[in-house]
């Protein structure tokens, strides 16, 4: 039988090796799986390099991953936010690295390596020094820009619904990277707040299907909370 | 003669008034997100939004926000019956795949050719952060820029080379500003209209180049 739900949050992150490069679903706050970070935090790994949006979100989520000291590298598009004070304090003394992405191409990268492309060209960032160092080329009259892929080791995923073999719905707006991050990554563990009978999702629906999927663990609604902007 | 500076409400009327019945429209965070609430009720746009929605609307009433449903600002918004949602590779292929009409940016600088630069002021000490911004820019059909004309210390945001890092290069196709509106084109500025008081010679003064006439309405007195 092909059972991918873990009993508990600590149960689907067991064995998440140091150095490992996590992928964690969300923009701003709508989407960060903040029970599977909580579970990385009480799993132990370090020197990780994270790929998501943004770099924290006041004192919880991501945020609390990194002033755990667990990160050591993030790729994001928007680390500045008028709540990043833990990312910001980090990165002003010093002690965690930056890879600034544009968003487009973030998605992209990390589609890429979900999809098995090589690399890609992409016009976004040319003649910026968001490009500097990389191969060019002119394509039809337009310069391009060469982007690689960003493989993952894990996937930690926010998703509404999902059934045993790991199709997975999701929420207004919290869907944003959390598709393409479980195309990406050897591992993917998404968190829902209902499983349900196989054929419970509706098949025309359903927005990852199972073998993106590894993991799937059921936690409690929590209200998400407002974040990254002056209020 | 005096001449009255375009409030922020009012310049985004006057980009509002440009937009099109039916076009798709992205509003980048700041300023560009008043374009919104000037659309006239007679037209109807499609507001896309970077983080996986299309037919976003005006924000929710107060106790009724939904922090899963967010703008690129991450401000809570709403969406209109016939909107929806998608993940954040399909958004930016809207983007880069020329899906989108119109998107409205902020800027530090715009050169006379139409290089933006609007993600980064050169500060060494400042944490970077560039977001959509990028992909925005050289994505959309067009990319107009919604902005003061002048620094708070009187220069032009306007200039014949960006001096802050850039955004895009030659992206940018017009210029909305609180003085007036300009076209970038290969040939430099040319003038769509100016505040009611303010000359065409105290504009080219203000930004200290040359500014092409608007090109003479055939119709036009």
């Amino acid at each position: 039988m092909l059972n991918k739900v873990a009993a508990s949050v600590g149960d689907a992150l067991a064995g998440v090796e140091d150095a490992a490069t996590v992928m964690i679903g969300g923009f701003g706050t709508a989407g960060i799986p903040v029970e599977l970070i909580e579970g990385l935090i009480a799993q132990g790994a370090r020197d990780l390099t994270v790929v998501n949006n943004n770099a924290g979100n006041g004192d919880t989520g991501l945020a609390a991953l990194l002033a755990a000291g667990r990160v050591r590298k993030i790729v994001c598009s928007f680390p500045r936010q008028a709540d990043s004070h833990v990312f910001d304090d980090l990165y002003r003394s010093g002690r965690i690295e930056l890879e600034l992405v544009p968003q487009g191409t973030l998605a992209e990268r990390i589609r890429a390596a979900g999809a098995g492309i090589g690399a890609f060209y992409t016009p976004t960032g040319h003649g910026t020094e968001l490009a500097k160092g990389k191969e060019t080329r002119l394509i039809d009259g337009r310069q391009y820009v060469l982007e690689y892929p960003i493989h993952g080791d894990l996937a930690l995923i926010k998703a509404e619904r999902g059934d045993r073999w790991g199709n997975l719905t999701y929420r207004k707006t919290a869907r944003n990277f959390g598709p393409v991050m479980a195309m990406a990554c050897r591992r993917t563990v998404a968190s829902v707040h209902e499983i349900v009978d196989l054929g419970g999702l509706d098949p025309e629906a359903i927005v990852t299907p199972a073998i993106f999927v590894s993991q799937i663990v059921k936690v409690e609604r929590r209200a998400t909370q407002a974040g990254g902007f002056k209020q | 003669m005096i001449y009255q500076r375009r409030t922020k409400d009012q310049l985004a009327a006057r980009v509002a008034r440009d937009i099109p019945d039916g076009a798709v429209v992205n509003l980048g965070i700041g300023q560009p997100t008043l374009v919104a609430n000037h659309i006239a009720s007679s037209r109807e746009v499609l507001l896309h939004s970077e983080n996986g929605m299309l037919g976003m609307g005006p924000a929710p009433h107060s106790g009724e926000e939904d922090y899963d449903l967010i703008n690129a600002g991450k401000q809570p918004v709403t969406l209109l019956p016939g909107g929806s949602y998608f993940a954040h590779a399909d958004s930016f292929a809207m983007i880069r795949g020329r899906h989108i009409d119109i998107c409205v940016l902020g800027a530090f600088q715009v050169s006379v050719t139409g290089d933006l630069a609007n993600w980064h002021a050169g500060d060494t000490n400042a944490i970077p952060a560039v977001g959509g911004a990028m992909d925005l820019a050289v994505g959309a059909k067009q990319t107009w820029v919604m902005m003061d004309l002048l620094t708070r210390q009187g220069n032009s945001k306007v200039v014949p080379v960006c001096t802050y890092p850039l955004t895009g290069v030659s992206c940018v196709k017009r210029i909305y500003s609180d003085l007036a509106t300009l076209e970038c084109t290969p040939g430099g500025l040319r003038l769509v209209d100016l505040v009611d008081g303010l000359t065409h010679a105290e504009l080219e003064r203000l930004v200290g180049l040359p500014v092409m006439p608007p090109p003479r309405s055939p119709a036009g007195p």
